[in-house]
């Protein structure tokens, strides 16, 4: 078993604590140590990940594996981010006896997770403090769509009853507001009950899951070669990133590896797919409190990356240039050098716009101070991404779990403590500057050579877990391979399925109109949430 | 405080002229596939890695019948990449007031072994357009610009999409495209609206929302679909969770494909459905 030496180490000291508890152990990458073991040892192992190895529950899932085990299967899926690497504890679930112990009652990271799992697979969460449906609405009838015997196409049934039991809220002179799931803005669908006594918000309810598609379930029908393009709709401004990660999974369950030029050349999209969202960001949160101007710039910016991305890739959202075994498209010297010159043009403009922010004392006012998320709360959440480092989570897979051509590029990970919405905005601005010098050193040092590896044939019965740092956070891709270059499962997670509770959180306290610029400050994918 | 008109000032005018000048489109961009039909000699390769759909055919005896949907097509290029016959060309103005006539059909003799020549019925690949339905459409355009002509308020709702579409509906109010122009407005709520731009595919979660959008929205109203999803579900198709295209829940009066389409092509098909085209 060819190991990391770090998680060697833990490997052996869980050995040595557990015996052979531990079950079996392989590793199919350097990185990724998968444990097979026991129901009653998840708790135990949680608490030695936790408090010995600084790790953290990046995900729970599970998998339908009554035809060729009699049982589900519950992984528990570890960032061990001090060595570098990732453990996945898989436990049987019998089928005669769908349950589960719950551990959001410690974790309370993966209380959306454990409650996904209970609504998708009829896995019932032993102990979870408010074990409601999450996925699925409560006018759904009792269905388990990601079960082997449920088919993709079933007809459902209108629904019916109440769609929504929502938590009461009394008081006097408290109100419900309730918002969505259309909104007032041209964003993604949900619903949000706000009660609040005068301006301040007491609680917020976040109701979730409208623009589910079933995605996951999806990915198990179609063949390999069309999931590239399925992967690139999960979130679309995200296209890129997600496609990447599911590239790496399949690459790493094939055992290929993408050409040098590949890796670079998707460090590059991943870079411009980060360029064009923060620049619309930072431009949106200053719309959020009427500084219109500095929007109009950045969308003014915004669109000439957006041209730049269609010279390059032939799509403005990156889209198409994700392949199996490397990217689709090479960069010719021409395309390099308008690569070129958007950074520069685009650095010199943006530096222009930070002054332009900077210099208006209105934005600051309402920025600073405003939808605080403590770095304890966002520690307990599990919070990632932009809005993790805002709140003194210092980690980037980037760095910490090199991927593509970031091990040949140096760069800074700004992390603040502050929390706030103002916070969240510098986390772009930093970074924004940090991709400007990634891009020019990537472009400095491109290899040359092939951009694809051939990618004929998926092995079946193969795990693999495909990871690459978004512009939003971590984004995981977990697939089961099947015969025929087909997914028994896919499993995906977006950092906003783990940061959603934090608003619910940073907005109290806070007034009602304020919710918008705090909701755009974390910026959370709706549809890579709900799938 | 004379920073923001300093700046202003000297970045001056962005916005650009279309509809009276062409899209600003890479050569590069990936729009509309153009299919050589008379030498088109196999349907069969682009079919099978077309991911959405959008190239299908169907065999009688001896004949065939090929379909490039370009409601369902997300402009990926992989058909191109394996059938000389295929190419794809930069152009992005493809809104259509039907569903029907994003379907361009070939009639084809069917060789033995799979492949097809001999391109059947004349030369015209498109489906024919209905003489009546088009002097109807005329006669819809008039009383639509007579109604909406000089001002349009738009209530965007997302009944499912990915958000890619949202990006691009967004640049629609960035200084580049200013969709206000025209006297076009985003607004708040359906009841402030006269158009529903629509993106989907509509999931079972948002149909009721946007049911009852529409029934907020005052008539006379217009609803466009966006994005090969909008048009026909896309990807996503009809499963579980999802309806499919706009038109499975409501009247459509424009489909605007794309994946996600520009907001060139955007403007287009909401210029198309007001009938303010002035180049066409």
């Amino acid at each position: 078993m060819n190991l990391l030496p770090g998680l060697r180490t833990v490997l052996d000291e869980l050995t040595q604590r557990f015996g052979t508890q531990i079950g079996h152990a392989h590793a199919p990458q350097p990185d990724e140590l998968y444990l097979h073991t026991k129901l009653e040892l998840v708790g135990a192992l949680c608490s030695v990940f936790y408090r010995k190895y600084n790790g953290r529950l990046a995900g729970v899932f599970a998998e339908d594996a009554r035809a060729e085990h009699n049982v589900f299967f519950v992984y528990y899926l570890y960032a061990l981010d001090s060595a570098h690497g990732f453990v996945l504890v898989r436990v049987p679930i019998p089928q005669d006896k769908p349950e589960v112990t719950s551990l959001t009652n410690a974790i309370h990271a993966v209380n959306w997770q454990e409650r996904e799992v209970q609504d998708m697979f009829g896995i019932k969460l032993v102990g979870h403090p408010n074990p409601r449906r999450c996925v699925l609405h409560d006018d759904w009838p009792e269905v388990y769509p990601l079960r082997k015997d449920f088919d993709l196409r079933t007809k459902l049934p209108p629904f019916t009853g109440v769609r929504h039991k929502f938590r009461e809220v009394e008081g006097e002179g408290v109100f419900q507001v309730p918002v969505g799931p259309v909104h007032a803005g041209i964003i993604e669908p949900g619903h949000f009950l706000f009660s609040v006594a005068g301006e301040p918000v007491l609680y917020l309810q976040l109701r979730m899951f409208y623009v589910h598609k079933g995605i996951e379930k999806l990915f198990e029908t179609l063949p390999i070669r069309h999931c590239v393009r399925l992967a690139e709709s999960i979130s679309g401004d995200s296209s890129f990133a997600h496609a990447t990660a599911f590239c790496h999974a399949i690459e790493r369950a094939a055992g290929v590896e993408a050409p040098p030029r590949a890796r670079a050349l998707r460090t590059l999209c991943l870079e411009l797919e980060r360029l064009y969202n923060h620049i619309a960001d930072i431009g949106a949160i200053c719309t959020d409190v009427a500084f219109v101007t500095a929007h109009m710039h950045a969308m003014r910016l915004k669109e000439r990356a957006l041209r730049v991305n269609e010279q390059l890739t032939g799509n403005r959202l990156l889209r198409g240039m994700a392949c199996l075994g490397g990217v689709r498209f090479d960069f010719d010297s021409a395309q390099l050098r308008t690569l070129t010159e958007l950074v520069d043009s685009l650095e010199n403009a943006f530096n222009q716009l930070v002054e332009l922010i900077r210099s208006h004392s209105g934005t600051r006012d309402r920025l600073e101070t405003t939808g605080v998320l403590t770095p304890e709360v966002a520690r307990d959440l599990g919070i990632v991404g932009i809005a993790g480092r805002a709140s003194g989570f210092d980690h980037d897979l980037r760095r910490d779990f090199p991927h593509d051509f970031y091990d040949q590029v140096r760069f800074a990970v700004p992390v603040f403590t502050e929390g706030d919405v103002q916070r969240r905005m510098v986390v772009r601005r930093e970074e924004l500057f940090q991709s400007f010098g990634i891009i020019r050193q990537v472009l400095e040092k491109l290899p040359a050579g092939p951009i694809q590896t051939k990618v004929d044939e998926v092995p079946p019965d193969r795990v693999a877990l495909g990871y690459v740092e978004g512009w939003r956070g971590e984004i995981f891709h977990w697939i089961h391979t099947a015969p025929g270059n087909r997914l028994a499962r896919c499993k995906v997670k977006d950092p906003s399925l783990q940061n959603w509770p934090a608003l619910s959180e940073a907005i109290l306290g806070n007034i009602i109109p304020d919710f918008p610029v705090v909701n755009k400050s974390f910026n959370l994918t709706y549809s890579g949430t709900d799938r | 405080m004379f920073e923001p008109l300093r700046q202003s000032l000297q970045t001056g005018v962005v916005t650009i002229s279309y509809p009276k000048t062409p899209p600003e489109v890479s050569n590069r961009a990936r729009g509309r596939p153009e299919i050589d039909w008379a030498k088109w000699k196999d349907a069969r390769p682009a079919m099978a890695i077309c991911p959405t759909g959008a190239i299908e055919f169907h065999d009688e005896q001896t004949t065939r019948a090929a379909t490039l949907d370009l409601g369902k097509c997300i402009f990926c290029g992989l058909c191109a990449d394996v059938d000389p016959a295929i190419r794809m060309t930069n152009q992005c103005e493809l809104a259509a007031r039907q569903r029907a006539s994003l379907k361009l059909t070939a009639k084809y003799q069917l060789n033995a072994h799979g492949t097809h020549e001999r391109l059947l019925d004349g030369s015209v690949a498109t489906v024919d357009r209905d003489e009546s339905v088009e002097a109807l459409g005329q006669q819809l355009e008039s009383r639509i610009r007579s109604v909406f002509g000089r001002s349009l308020h738009i209530r965007e709702v997302d009944a499912g999409s990915c958000n890619g579409c949202e990006v691009e509906i967004h640049g629609l109010n960035s200084p580049v495209y200013d969709l206000e122009r025209f006297g076009i407005h985003f607004v708040a709520s359906p009841r402030h609206a006269d158009m529903l731009l629509v993106t989907g595919p509509v999931t079972r979660n948002m149909e009721p929302a946007l049911r009852k959008t529409y029934d907020a929205t005052p008539e006379p109203r217009l609803v466009v679909a966006v994005g090969a999803c909008g048009c026909s579900g896309g990807i996503f198709g009809v499963n579980y969770a999802t309806c499919g295209g706009v038109d499975s829940v409501l009247p459509v009066d424009v489909y605007i494909p794309g994946c996600p389409p520009n907001p060139h092509a955007l403007l287009h098909g909401i210029l198309l459905a007001i009938g303010r085209l002035s180049r066409t």
